[in-house]
C-alpha cells in the first residue's frame, strides 16, 4: 500500500499495513464462550419447562384451588385429596423457627463483627462462620435428629413434649446453618457506610451501641432485609434437614412440637419412591415443585433487587 | 461520695452574645502539655504545648503530614477510635484532664464539637441531622428550637426552614458544612473543632463559612486547622505553625498572635513558611 | 451558658452499653457454641465406627459388616466428573462476560441476571431438572453416575462462574493493554496473559464449588442415587451412590449401630471436605498475586 520513501534504509523491507483478515478463529471462540455463557439461560429454561409440562397436566386433573387451599394432601390414596395446604404450612412453621435463629444471632453477629471486634477477633471468626455454612446439610439433619430433639424433650417446660420427629428441631438447625449467609451479607452491607459519618456520630458524642443501631444499621438497612429475604428463600428450598428430622407425614398444624412434611420433604420422599413417568404420583413432584421454585424466585428477585439499591447509595 | 451526676440545664432563650472579651482573661478552654501521639509505636507528634482561649479562633497551619489533625483529634478524644494510638502529656478542658482514666471519651465529646473536612451529612432529613445529637444527649427542651436555633446560629435557617423533612443530601456542598456545623452547635459545646472544613468547598461556600466563623467567635472558642495561610490570616486571632523535624515526627515551631506570625515571626522556618518560600 | 464540666460515665449508658455488647457476643456465641456441639456430638457417636473398615468395606444389611466403600468411590466419581464438565463451560462463561460481553446488550443482562438467580434456586429443583432430562425425559441416562454429574454440574456452575469472574476481573487491564499494545488478537491475550494470572482465584473457587458439590443429596435423591448400591461405579452409566446419601440411608434405619456408622461416615465426609478446603486455602495464600 504504502510507497517507500526515499529515505528508508536499504536493509530494511517496506512495512506494509496488511489487509484485515476475518479472524475465523477469534470468532468461533467467541461463539463457543458464548453458548457456555447461555447454559445459564438454558438452565433456567430447562426448570421452567421441565416444571410446566407435568403441572399443566397434574392441574388438568386437579382443580387449582382444590390444589392450593385444600387441606388434605393425600396423593397416593383413593380417594386421593390434592390439598398442598398442609406441606405450605409446614414449609412456614419451619421457616418460622430457623428465622428466629438466623436473624436476630445472625444480625448481631454482623453488628459485632463490623462494629465492635478488633480486627484481630474478626480475622478469626469469619472462617468459623464460613464453616458453619460449609457442613453438608444432611450433617445437621442428623444432628437435629440424633442430638437436638432429645436434649428438646429434656429440657421441655410446657405442653407435649416434641414428637420424635419435629419442626422445631429441624427448624433450629436450620437457623444455625442459614447464621452465616445473614451475618456476612448484613456485615457487608454494614462496611459499605462509609467510615466518615461513624464519625460523625462519634464527635456529637455518641456511644458505639447509639452509632451502631441509629447510624449504620438504618444506613445499611436495604442490604440487612436483602440477606433477611435471602435467609428465608433458602430455609424454604432446604431438603435434607426436613427429610430427617421433621417427620414424613403432611399435617395441617402450625404446632412445632409436631411432625410435619414441608414441601420440599415431600417432593424428596416421593422422589424416593420412584414413581413412574406421567403418573399422578409422578406429576405431584413437578406440581410442589412448580409451587416451590416460584416462591423462591419471587423472593430470589427481591433480594436481588435490594441489594442493587444499597450499592447504589453509596456509589 | 461519688460526683453528683451534672444535669445540662434547659437552654434559656437567645442570651446575648458575650462581648468580645480581651484574650488573656481567665482560663483558657483548653492548655496542652507535653503532648505527643504515636501510631503503633511510630511517633507522630511530640512536645505539644498549647492553648486555646474562649472566644477566640486559634489556627493550626503547616505543611502537610505534620500532625496539625492529629493534635486537632487530641481535644475531643477522637483518636481514640484508632486502633493503636497512644496519646501522652497533659490535654486539659476548663482545668480537667480529658485523659484521666475515669473520664469517659463519650461524655468530652458531648462538651466539644468537631467538622470535618468533608461534609458528612446523615442519610436522614435536615432535621433529623440536627436533632441527632441532643436526643443522643437526651436533651430537654422542645426539639423544634433546638433545632431552628442551631440552623439560626449556622446561619442556614432560612434557607431551609421550609424543607426540613427533606434529606440533607440534597443540598450543595457548602449547605451541607454549614448543616454540618449547625449539628455540632446543637448539642450547645462550648469550642468547636474544624479540621480543614473549607477545603472541600468552593471560593463562594468558603467565604460565607469564613463569615459565619467569625460570628461564631462571639460565643464560642474554635480551633481551626488549615492549609490556607490567607485563610488563616484573615479568620483567626492566634496561629500555631507545625512543622517536621527531622525524624518526621511533628511539633509546634511558634504560636503567637496571628498579626505576628505573619508579619513578624520569630523562627525563620516560619517566615520561609508564610511568605511561600516552602511548603 | 451550658455546663463544662466532664460529665461521669452515665450509669445508664453504661448499663445498656454493656447490655447490648454482651447480646452481641451472645449472637456470636451461638454459631460457634452449636458448631463445637455438632462436632463433639458426631465424633462421641461415630467413635466406635471410626476405622478403616468404615472405608473398606461395602453397605451391607448387617451393621457389623458395613462400610461405604461404595458411597465413597462414588462420590469421586461423581464429583470428578462434575469437575471436568462445570470448570471448562464456568471459567467459559466467565472469560466471555467479562472479556467479550458488552453490558448495554439485553442478552448479556438476562445472562447475568439467570446467573444471580440460579445461584440461590433450591437445590431440589435442580435435583426436578435432572430428573425431567437426564435421567428420563431428553437424554434418558437413567440413574446412572453421568446424569448425577450432569444435575451438579449445573447446580454449582454459578459458583464457578462467579468466583472465576472476580478472579478474572482482578487482573489489571494494564496487562491486557501491553499484550493487545504487542498486537496479540484478543483471545491470545486472554489466553496467554488474563487466564494465567487469574488461575489461583478461579482453582479456588472451584474447589469452593466443588466442596458444595460433595454435600448435596438432595438432587441425587431424585435422581435415584439410594438404591442399595454394593458396588463401586465402573463406567458413566454405572448406578451410583454417594457419601451423603449413604449417610441419609443409615440415618433411616432403626437400628442404632446404623446410627453410629452414619456418625463415622460423616466423618469421613467432613474429613475430606477439610482436605478439599485447606488445599483451597493453601492455593489461594501461595499463589495469590498482589498487582
Amino acid at each position: 500500500m504504502s510507497t517507500t520513501t526515499a529515505s528508508s534504509s536499504p536493509s530494511r523491507p517496506a512495512r506494509r499495513l496488511g489487509e484485515a483478515r476475518p479472524r475465523y478463529g477469534e470468532r468461533v471462540i467467541k461463539a463457543l464462550l458464548l453458548l457456555c455463557a447461555a447454559v445459564s439461560v438454558a438452565t433456567t429454561a430447562g426448570i421452567v419447562v421441565a416444571l410446566a409440562g407435568p403441572t399443566i397436566e397434574f392441574l388438568g386433573e386437579v382443580p387449582l384451588n382444590d390444589f392450593l387451599f385444600g387441606t388434605d394432601w393425600r396423593p397416593l390414596f383413593s380417594p386421593a385429596d390434592f390439598g398442598v395446604l398442609p406441606l405450605v404450612t409446614a414449609t412456614i412453621v419451619v421457616t418460622a423457627c430457623a428465622l428466629v435463629v438466623c436473624i436476630p444471632f445472625g444480625l448481631g453477629s454482623a453488628v459485632y463483627l463490623s462494629e465492635y471486634a478488633r480486627p484481630g477477633v474478626r480475622k478469626a471468626l469469619k472462617p468459623v462462620l464460613e464453616v458453619l455454612a460449609g457442613i453438608p446439610t444432611v450433617v445437621y439433619g442428623f444432628f437435629a435428629l440424633t442430638f437436638l430433639t432429645p436434649t428438646l424433650e429434656k429440657v421441655w417446660l410446657f405442653g407435649d413434649p416434641p414428637s420424635v420427629f419435629n419442626a422445631l428441631a429441624a427448624g433450629l438447625v436450620m437457623g444455625v446453618m442459614i447464621l452465616p449467609t445473614v451475618a456476612s451479607l448484613s456485615e457487608d452491607a454494614m462496611a459499605a457506610v462509609p467510615q466518615s459519618l461513624r464519625q460523625g456520630a462519634y464527635a456529637l458524642g455518641a456511644s458505639n451501641r447509639i452509632v451502631a443501631t441509629k447510624i449504620v444499621v438504618p444506613a445499611a438497612l436495604s442490604g440487612i432485609v436483602a440477606s433477611f429475604v435471602l435467609a428465608i428463600s433458602r430455609a424454604v428450598g432446604e431438603t435434607m434437614i426436613v427429610l430427617i428430622a421433621a417427620g414424613g407425614t403432611p399435617n395441617l398444624s402450625l404446632n412445632p412440637a409436631e411432625a410435619m412434611q414441608t414441601m420440599t420433604a415431600f417432593i424428596a420422599a416421593a422422589g424416593l419412591g420412584d414413581q413412574s413417568t406421567g403418573s399422578i404420583g409422578y406429576q405431584t413432584i413437578f406440581a410442589v415443585g412448580a409451587l416451590l421454585f416460584i416462591a423462591t424466585f419471587v423472593m430470589n428477585i427481591f433480594s436481588i433487587r435490594l441489594v442493587r439499591k444499597y450499592r447504589e447509595v453509596y456509589e | 461520695m461519688s460526683e453528683p451526676v451534672v444535669q445540662r440545664p434547659v437552654l434559656a432563650p437567645d442570651a446575648p452574645p458575650a462581648p468580645d472579651a480581651p484574650a488573656s482573661l481567665g482560663e483558657p478552654v483548653f492548655r496542652l502539655r507535653g503532648v505527643g501521639v504515636a501510631y503503633g509505636g511510630t511517633p507522630a507528634v511530640r512536645d505539644i504545648d498549647l492553648d486555646v482561649r474562649a472566644n477566640e479562633i486559634t489556627a493550626l497551619i503547616g505543611p502537610s503530614g505534620c500532625g496539625k489533625s492529629t493534635v486537632l483529634r487530641c481535644l475531643n478524644r477522637m483518636n481514640d477510635l484508632v486502633l493503636d494510638a497512644r496519646v501522652g502529656g497533659q490535654v486539659l478542658y476548663h482545668g480537667q484532664d480529658i485523659y484521666a482514666s475515669h473520664v469517659d471519651p463519650v461524655e468530652v465529646r458531648k462538651l466539644v464539637g468537631m467538622v470535618f473536612q468533608k461534609p458528612n451529612p446523615f442519610p436522614k432529613s435536615i432535621f433529623d441531622n440536627i436533632a441527632f445529637g441532643p436526643r443522643v444527649l437526651g436533651m430537654k427542651g422542645s426539639m423544634d428550637e433546638i433545632v431552628e436555633r442551631a440552623l439560626r446560629r449556622a446561619a442556614l435557617w432560612d434557607e431551609v426552614k421550609d424543607r426540613l423533612e427533606q434529606s440533607a443530601y440534597g443540598m450543595s456542598g457548602g449547605q451541607q458544612q454549614r448543616l454540618c456545623i449547625a449539628r455540632a452547635l446543637a448539642t450547645d459545646p462550648d469550642v468547636i473543632l474544624m479540621d480543614e472544613p473549607c477545603s472541600a468547598l468552593d471560593p463562594i461556600s468558603t467565604a460565607r463559612i469564613e463569615d459565619l466563623l467569625l460570628e461564631l467567635r462571639r460565643n464560642y472558642a474554635i480551633v481551626i486547622v488549615t492549609h490556607n495561610m490567607q485563610q488563616a490570616a484573615r479568620v483567626s486571632d492566634r496561629t500555631a505553625f507545625f512543622t517536621v523535624d527531622e525524624a518526621r515526627v511533628g511539633h509546634v515551631v511558634e504560636m503567637d498572635a496571628t498579626e505576628r506570625i505573619f508579619q513578624n515571626p520569630a523562627d525563620p522556618r516560619t517566615e520561609a513558611y508564610v511568605t511561600g518560600k516552602v511548603g | 451558658m451550658s455546663t463544662t464540666r466532664i460529665a461521669p460515665a452515665s450509669q445508664r449508658e453504661r448499663a445498656l452499653g454493656g447490655l447490648f455488647r454482651a447480646a452481641l457476643l451472645v449472637s456470636v456465641a451461638v454459631g460457634i457454641l452449636t458448631l463445637v456441639w455438632l462436632i463433639l456430638s458426631i465424633l462421641i457417636e461415630g467413635g466406635p465406627r471410626i476405622d478403616g473398615d468404615v472405608i473398606a468395606r461395602f453397605p451391607s444389611s448387617n451393621p457389623e459388616l458395613a462400610g461405604a466403600q461404595s458411597a465413597i468411590m462414588g462420590t469421586i466419581w461423581v464429583v470428578g466428573l462434575t469437575a471436568l464438565i462445570t470448570i471448562p463451560v464456568g471459567v467459559g462463561a466467565a472469560v466471555y462476560l467479562e472479556e467479550y460481553a458488552d453490558r448495554e446488550r439485553w442478552w448479556n443482562r438476562l445472562i447475568e441476571l439467570n446467573i444471580q438467580n440460579l445461584a440461590a434456586v433450591p437445590s431440589i429443583v435442580y435435583g426436578i431438572l435432572g430428573l425431567a432430562f437426564f435421567v428420563r425425559g431428553f437424554l434418558g441416562l437413567g440413574q446412572t453416575v453421568l446424569a448425577a454429574a450432569l444435575t451438579l454440574s449445573l447446580l454449582v456452575l454459578p459458583i464457578v462462574i462467579i468466583s472465576s469472574r472476580e478472579a478474572i476481573r482482578a487482573v489489571p487491564d494494564s496487562i491486557r493493554h501491553g499484550a493487545l499494545a504487542l498486537g496479540a488478537t484478543q483471545w491470545q491475550t486472554i489466553w496467554r496473559q488474563v487466564l494465567p494470572g487469574a488461575i489461583p482465584g478461579m482453582a479456588t473457587g472451584s474447589i469452593l464449588a466443588l466442596s458444595r458439590a460433595i454435600g448435596e443429596a438432595a438432587p441425587l435423591v431424585l435422581l435415584g442415587g439410594l438404591t442399595f448400591i454394593t458396588f463401586n461405579p465402573e463406567a458413566l452409566d454405572s448406578a451410583f451412590t454417594v457419601l451423603p446419601i449413604q449417610i441419609f440411608n443409615w440415618i433411616s434405619r432403626p437400628q442404632e449401630e446404623f446410627h453410629v456408622l452414619a456418625a463415622a461416615a460423616i466423618v469421613v465426609l467432613l474429613v475430606l471436605l477439610v482436605a478439599m478446603n485447606a488445599v483451597a486455602i493453601f492455593l489461594r495464600n501461595k499463589y495469590q498475586r498482589k498487582w
